[in-house]
C-alpha cells in the first residue's frame, strides 16, 4: 500500500465510511478548500458556520481514522458574483486564520470568468498577502478552463507580492498544465469520472510533463467523484510501468513539499 | 527510474495488450451515442446544438494526422470558449462542456 496525501477533498460532503476507505487505502492527510454548497448561501453567517465546521468538526472526524485534516478558507468563485457578500465573507476569514489546521486561502479563482469574479479573486489574493498565507486556486470548468486559467495566471504574474512557489493552481488539464508549470506555480490534477481528468489522462500528463511541482487529488465532493481516486491512480501508474519512487514522489512527497511551506502542516 | 518527459514507459505493443479493450469500449460508446441520437423520438435539435457540433468536430479530429501527438490538447481547445474577455456579468452558473461561441478553429 502506498501512503498518499489528497490535496483537495470536500469532506463535509462525504460520509465517515469514506474516511475509513481512504485510511485503509493509505491516506495520511487531506486538505479541504472552502467550496460551493450546491446552492448560493444567503448570508455571511452561513460561511461563518461553514468555516467553523471545516476547522473543528472535520479534523476531529478525520483523526478518528488517523487522517490529518487541513483546510483553506474563502468564498468560492461559484458564489463570486455578489460583491457585497464577498466583502462580508472576506471580513470573517481572518477570524479563522489562526486555527492550527488552516493552511491558507482557497479555493479561490474563477467560475464563468466574469468581472465580479475577478474582482473577488484579487481581493482574496490581497487578503492572502496581507496575512502571509499560501493560496489554493480553482480553475474554471470545461469550456471556461483555458480562458479562466489564462486570466488567473496573468493576474498573479503581474502581482510582485505573490510567491509562485506558495500557490497551487488546481484542476489542470492538458491545455492548461504547461501554462501553469511554465509560470512557476504548483499545479494540481483532479481525477473525476466524467469531467476534469480521467486516471489514464492524468498518467499521460505525468509522462508528458514529469512529476515536478504536480499534485494529484480526488476533489471528492457531493457530485460524481471518487474519494480513493488517488490510490486508483497509483494502481494504474504501476500498470503503466512507473516506478514506486516516481509514484511516491507524486502522491506523497510533492504534497509534503508544497504543503510543508506552511509551518502548520506537520505529519505526525 | 526517472520518467523521460514525453515518453510512456510501455511499448506500443504493451499498451495495446493492456489497454485496447478500454479504448474499444470507449469508441463503441461514442458510436452508440450517435446511433441513439439518430433513432431518438424527435430528430430536431442535434444538428443545430453547439454541443453536438463540438462533438462532431472533436470526432473528426481523431482521424487527423497529428504528428505532434496532441489530439487531446486540440480537442480541449475545440471544446473551449474562444473568447478571452471577461464577461460583464454571469450568464449562467454551470458550464456546458462546449462553447456556443466556438468556430471550429482551435486557439
Amino acid at each position: 500500500m502506498m501512503e498518499y496525501i489528497d490535496t483537495h477533498c470536500h469532506m463535509v460532503s462525504r460520509s465517515t465510511d469514506d474516511y475509513e476507505q481512504m485510511a485503509l487505502s493509505g491516506c495520511r492527510a487531506v486538505t479541504e478548500p472552502a467550496f460551493w454548497a450546491g446552492f448560493d448561501r444567503k448570508s455571511a453567517a452561513a460561511f461563518d458556520d461553514y468555516f467553523h465546521h471545516i476547522t473543528t468538526f472535520e479534523p476531529t472526524r478525520a483523526a478518528e481514522y488517523g487522517i490529518q485534516h487541513y483546510s483553506w478558507l474563502c468564498l468560492n468563485p461559484k458564489e463570486g458574483e455578489d460583491p457585497v457578500l464577498t466583502r462580508e465573507v472576506l471580513d470573517i476569514i481572518p477570524n479563522y486564520l489562526d486555527c492550527e489546521s488552516v493552511l491558507g486561502i482557497g479555493e479561490i479563482g474563477l467560475n464563468r470568468v466574469t468581472r465580479a469574479e475577478l474582482d473577488g479573486f484579487v481581493s482574496h489574493v490581497d487578503l492572502a498577502m496581507e496575512y502571509d498565507q499560501m493560496i489554493l486556486i480553482h480553475t474554471p470548468h470545461l469550456e471556461d478552463k483555458f480562458k479562466g486559467t489564462k486570466h488567473i495566471t496573468e493576474t498573479l504574474m503581474t502581482d510582485s507580492r505573490v510567491k509562485r512557489e506558495r500557490v497551487l493552481i488546481d484542476h489542470n488539464e492538458e491545455h492548461t498544465l504547461g501554462m501553469v508549470l511554465d509560470a512557476g506555480f504548483w499545479a494540481g490534477i483532479t481525477l473525476y469520472p466524467k469531467s476534469k481528468t480521467s486516471l489514464a489522462r492524468a498518467v499521460d500528463m505525468i509522462e508528458r510533463f514529469g512529476t515536478d511541482r504536480i499534485c494529484i487529488n480526488s476533489a471528492c465532493d457531493w457530485g460524481p467523484s471518487v474519494p480513493i481516486a488517488v490510490p486508483h491512480l497509483v494502481m494504474l501508474m504501476r500498470k503503466r510501468g512507473h516506478s514506486e519512487e516516481t509514484i511516491r514522489k507524486l502522491v506523497y512527497e510533492n504534497p509534503c513539499s508544497f504543503l510543508g511551506q506552511s509551518p502548520r502542516f506537520r505529519l505526525s | 527510474m526517472t520518467i523521460e518527459p514525453g515518453k510512456c514507459p510501455l511499448t506500443q505493443k504493451q499498451l495495446i495488450d493492456k489497454f485496447f479493450m478500454e479504448a474499444r469500449s470507449q469508441v463503441l460508446d461514442v458510436a452508440a451515442f450517435l446511433d441513439r441520437l439518430d433513432r431518438s423520438r424527435g430528430d430536431e435539435g442535434a444538428a443545430d446544438d453547439f454541443r453536438y457540433q463540438a462533438l462532431m468536430r472533436s470526432i473528426a479530429c481523431l482521424s487527423e494526422d497529428l504528428s505532434d501527438g496532441a489530439r487531446v490538447d486540440r480537442i480541449l481547445m475545440l471544446l473551449s470558449d474562444p473568447r478571452t474577455d471577461l464577461l460583464e456579468e454571469r450568464d449562467q452558473q454551470q458550464a456546458d462542456g462546449a462553447s456556443e461561441h466556438a468556430t471550429g478553429d482551435a486557439l
